[in-house]
């Protein structure tokens, strides 16, 4: 059968691929890469964690679980929420347990964009956030942010980017790519806007665990925000666990209970094993989560500070596991800049741009490695910036 | 003594590992290396840090034939001093490579090595058991080390992480 018609959708094939993927496949086939470019902890997940999961299949815990998670994992997230960050959740109603972050963004966007909803998006930021948007039917609004304002979002921008349409802002602190993390007053000055154009906020606090100067404060914790905020977490991040999938979404009832339908028609429940180790995660990991936190937190000092004595600006980051340097000196875009690194000294970075709006000019370092390591990358970034 | 959240981040890194350089800390710590070296140089004379020694796995050096035994001792303290006479006692000879004062069914905690388990039967018949405070002692031979002081002797630091990830 000969067919000239495209079977793709055309809000698929309107997608364009992701800009990391060119870098994977370039790094991934080249021996000797000291690589920046990872977007996960290089810690492994704590062997209680590991061993919690492998006593659960020894149990024969392995049949579907309740669609929202096991309760008692919800509880475990519930006692979590308000002890750690302040934020009161029913477990019951609340609380959906999904395959990863990437899911519980998934089901948020579904639930609530209408076709034409226009989602206000920080940028830069997670590659998924934009395509995620326009699979859901809805319109991103891109708003940049700028190195003078170490990342933040500024009120007035975003009071700028709202039109009738706009339905939600999807933000992340602290963030990824830029590490940038927002204090109480910054998050008080943008609830503000978000209150008075009575929009949604959509808070991916997936890196809440790794603030290192101030604590993290969550949206759902604000005076009169939890009601209008879908918070999005997770282990993968915080507790070393990304290869398990295991995320949560944290709404109030009306939200969570349409979430729980896209939820339970698309995922019908997490893993039950990496459900059975968060559990254990929650209860005992939490020494784990500090140790490997006070361990970024050296990493990012020594490298951030390599990076500015290299001639590379950088902010200091308030979180996550990235430095995101400026390379606008030399001349170079941030893809010009990140092939020639990697071909030519063997380090991958991920270019700027490809995080969106306000990412040109800018690469992300991920300092998710050994001192060692980072060092090594340091010795090979300077001698490529001499040989431009 | 009170340490301050530099100094103890410094103990922290330097526990870690002893190698790492004095500008490294700093930049780690945030400091000038002149602090890094001034705190450095108060915790040693503190005794606070004691040593800098390097975790050696002699098992993978074919010409060495250590044996390491663990001794669980009991004494009758002396009078006035204590259990601290007793282990001093001990801790003296040069092949007691550790001492520890425990608590439950026995006082003392001995690691001894030697070149032989015939030296080391030597050592608690002739030299530890005749001490006048010891009442009697419980030799264990180690038979294989995986772990010791934190350090797990053959790790598998494989990276397994995708090299480029979003």
């Amino acid at each position: 059968m000969n067919t000239t018609k495209s079977y793709i959708a055309k809000s698929v094939d309107k997608i364009p691929p992701s800009g990391i993927r060119k870098f994977f496949d370039l790094a991934a086939n080249m021996d000797g890469v000291v690589s920046l470019g990872v977007g996960e902890p290089d810690f492994v997940t704590s062997w209680s964690v590991r061993e919690a999961a492998i006593s659960s299949l020894e149990r024969g815990y392995t049949s579907y679980t309740a669609n929202a998670g096991l309760i008692e994992l919800r509880r475990a997230i519930a006692d979590y929420m308000r002890e750690r960050f302040q934020a009161e959740y029913d477990p019951e109603q609340e609380i959906i347990v999904t395959s990863g972050g990437s899911e519980a963004l998934d089901i948020a966007l579904r639930t609530i964009i209408d076709p034409g909803d226009e989602i206000a998006v920080v940028e830069p930021c997670f590659v998924s956030y934009g395509p995620l948007v326009q699979l859901a039917g809805g319109n991103v609004v891109s708003i940049g942010t700028l190195a003078q304002n170490d990342f933040k979002l500024q009120p007035e921008e975003l009071e700028r980017a709202i039109t009738p349409k706009t339905k939600a802002l999807l933000i992340c602190s602290p963030n990824n790519p830029t590490g940038t993390q927002l204090a109480r007053e910054d998050l008080t000055a943008i609830c503000d806007i978000v209150k008075k154009y009575d929009l949604l906020v959509i808070a991916d606090e997936i890196y809440a665990e790794l603030a290192y100067d101030i604590p993290h404060t969550s949206f759902a914790s604000l005076e009169g925000m939890k009601e209008r905020t879908i918070l999005i977490n997770g282990f993968s991040k915080g507790f070393a666990m990304t290869g398990w999938r295991l995320g949560f979404t944290c709404a109030p009832k009306e939200i969570s209970k349409a979430m729980l339908k896209v939820h339970q028609y698309t995922m019908m429940c997490a893993s039950t094993p990496a459900q059975y180790a968060a559990i254990e995660a929650l209860q005992n990991g939490m020494e784990y989560v500090e140790e490997m936190k006070n361990d970024y937190r050296r990493r990012r000092n020594f490298f951030v500070e390599s990076l500015n004595e290299l001639g590379l600006d950088c902010h200091m980051p308030g979180g996550a596991f990235y430095a995101f340097p400026s390379i606008k000196g030399t001349g170079l875009s941030s893809e010009q800049f990140a092939e020639q690194l990697l071909l030519s000294e063997k380090v991958a970075v991920v270019p700027g741009h490809v995080f969106g709006k306000g990412g040109e000019g800018y690469i992300r370092c991920s300092y998710a490695s050994s001192i060692e390591q980072l060092q090594e990358a340091i010795k090979r970034m300077k001698r490529f910036l001499a040989s431009l | 003594m009170e340490l301050n959240e530099k100094e103890l981040e410094i103990l922290a890194i330097l526990e870690k590992d002893a190698r790492t350089t004095l500008e490294n800390i700093a930049k780690m710590t945030q400091l000038s290396v002149e602090e890094v070296q001034d705190v450095i140089q108060k915790l040693e004379k503190e005794n606070i840090i004691v040593h800098y020694t390097t975790l050696v796995n002699w098992s993978k050096v074919d010409s060495y034939h250590g044996v390491t035994a663990m001794i669980d001792v009991k004494v009758t303290p002396k009078r006035g001093v204590g259990f601290d006479a007793v282990a001093e006692r001990i801790y003296r000879f040069k092949e007691v490579k550790s001492v520890y004062l425990m608590s439950g069914a026995y006082d003392l905690s001995v690691t001894v090595e030697g070149r032989s388990m015939n030296e080391i039967s030597r050592f608690v018949s002739e030299k530890l058991s005749t001490l006048d405070s010891v009442v009697s002692t419980t030799t264990h031979f180690q038979l294989k080390k995986y772990k010791h002081d934190g350090i797990i002797y053959d790790q598998n630091n494989d990276d397994r992480r995708i090299v480029v990830s979003p």
